[in-house]
């Protein structure tokens, strides 16, 4: 008997995904190619270090240091790694800044191509089926359900990322933060802003000292 | 290929679904399979997203992301010749036997060391330092080429035919598309070319949109 299936419906333990995966590792590590150790590493280092806090960090230095604005405008790639971020899925950057005449969001409609070094793993969302058919399609459409409306004098730029430069966006930075320090304005950035589904609004009252 | 895979501008997928928590993996089995691949020191011959684009597409419409990954990464040993079907087999009955059953942890820092090394050092662009000569100057105006390539393409279907402006040259790099056997992938010129809403999707296009995509000198014409 077979279940019909969707994307969103994920075979846990038992599955026969779970099985193939440990015969997988097991012979893997039986070849002595991957050990527990190495599994481990690398998960820790996506589920805790490289994520999007990395990004973050380097869209609060743009804000306040506009020749370091320029660097990363100009070679992503290089500016980035200047705070200690790159690697793989993220050799070549692409930093596009947002304005308030020019929004710009982020997809890949062939697979999930996205800048891992500064947004660690992509979401679930981003990968799915919906949103790599219909953003480029549809992108008003799609940033509204995300919660943004942008007026038609905006234009709005969609990166399908197809071939190996990884985009991110630069938003722009709210208005009302200019007594905000390097870490309180990198504590205001979202990754959804740095996909481009999101602005950053300015913080509330409450949250200012 | 004209895949399932090249979904942008499909309908039919409905609202775009977003979890309240989410999690990176929602199964201890995607960890692994996404470690796995992480820190398996083998290439799959003609890339992880060739042979997920290979997948039966209605096989590839009900499986998950990671279900994609962990075929195409037991793919990917079976035809680099890592792994054989028959040991393969024999694992998944041992563990079909015993479903409960952890794999044996072996542990080994020096693989650690060069996970962790692969992962972080910048690795080597896919960019070339050769004397080519960009034909599309940034601002010209160029048309997509109608291919329809069999293999492993990253050209999407509704970009093909399209007028486009070059916007920005980023330099000569690996062409990604499936070569014929035996044939290396040729360095060529790689641009971001822009395309109004209106080209791409006509009367249905939402206002003052536009999308860019990063073209191979040889996908273009000039317009």
């Amino acid at each position: 008997m077979s279940t019909i299936h969707t994307e969103h419906q994920i075979p846990g333990p038992g599955s026969l995904a779970d099985i193939r995966t440990k015969a997988l590792e097991s012979l893997l590590i039986e070849k002595g190619l991957i050990s527990s150790d190495a599994i481990d590493a690398i998960v820790r280092a996506y589920e805790h270090d490289i994520g999007p806090l990395n990004g973050a960090t380097v869209v609060a230095r743009a804000w306040v240091d506009p020749v370091y604005k320029q660097r990363l405008l100009s070679d992503g790639t290089s500016a980035i790694a200047e705070l200690g971020f790159g690697g793989r899925e993220g050799v070549d950057m692409v930093v596009l800044e947002n304005t308030p005449t020019v929004h710009n969001v982020v997809v890949c409609t062939l697979c999930s191509c996205y800048p891992w070094p500064v947004l660690g793993l992509p979401p679930a969302w981003y990968k799915s089926y919906a949103y790599r058919a219909r953003v480029v399609r549809e992108p008003r459409t799609v940033l509204q359900e995300f919660g943004l409306e942008l007026p038609d004098m905006v234009e709005i730029r969609v990166w399908d990322s197809n071939s190996d430069m990884r985009y991110m966006v630069l938003p722009e930075r709210p208005a009302g933060t200019e007594h905000l320090s390097e870490t309180e304005l990198r504590d205001l950035v979202t990754r959804d802003a740095m996909i481009g589904v999101a602005r950053i609004a300015t913080p509330a009252p409450a949250a200012q000292r | 290929m004209n895949g399932i895979h090249d979904m942008g501008g499909m309908h039919g997928f409905g609202p775009i679904v977003r979890e309240m928590d989410e999690p990176l993996f929602h199964q201890d089995w995607e960890r692994r399979v996404f470690a796995i691949r992480q820190v398996t020191p083998v290439p799959i011959p003609g890339g992880s997203r060739n042979n997920i684009e290979q997948m039966d597409p209605a096989t590839y419409l009900t499986t998950s992301y990671y279900e994609k990954w962990l075929h195409s990464a037991i793919k990917g040993m079976l035809d680099a010749g890592v792994i054989t079907e028959t040991e393969l087999a024999a694992k998944i009955a041992q563990y079909q036997a015993t479903p409960t059953a952890a794999v044996a942890r072996h542990e080994d820092p020096h693989l650690v060391e060069q996970a962790r090394a692969r992962i972080r050092r910048p690795l080597k662009s896919p960019s070339r330092d050769l004397p080519l000569q960009p034909q599309f100057p940034v601002g010209s105006l160029v048309r997509v080429r109608n291919l329809h390539p069999p293999g492993h393409t990253r050209l999407p279907r509704y970009v093909r035919g399209k007028p486009g402006q070059v916007t920005r040259y980023y330099g000569i790099y690996d062409f990604q598309d499936a070569m014929p056997a035996g044939a290396a992938a040729p360095p060529q010129p790689l641009y971001a070319v822009r395309f109004d809403g209106q080209v791409l999707w006509g009367p249905a296009a939402e206002a003052n949109s536009v999308v860019y995509l990063d073209m191979w000198e040889s996908y273009l014409e000039p317009a």
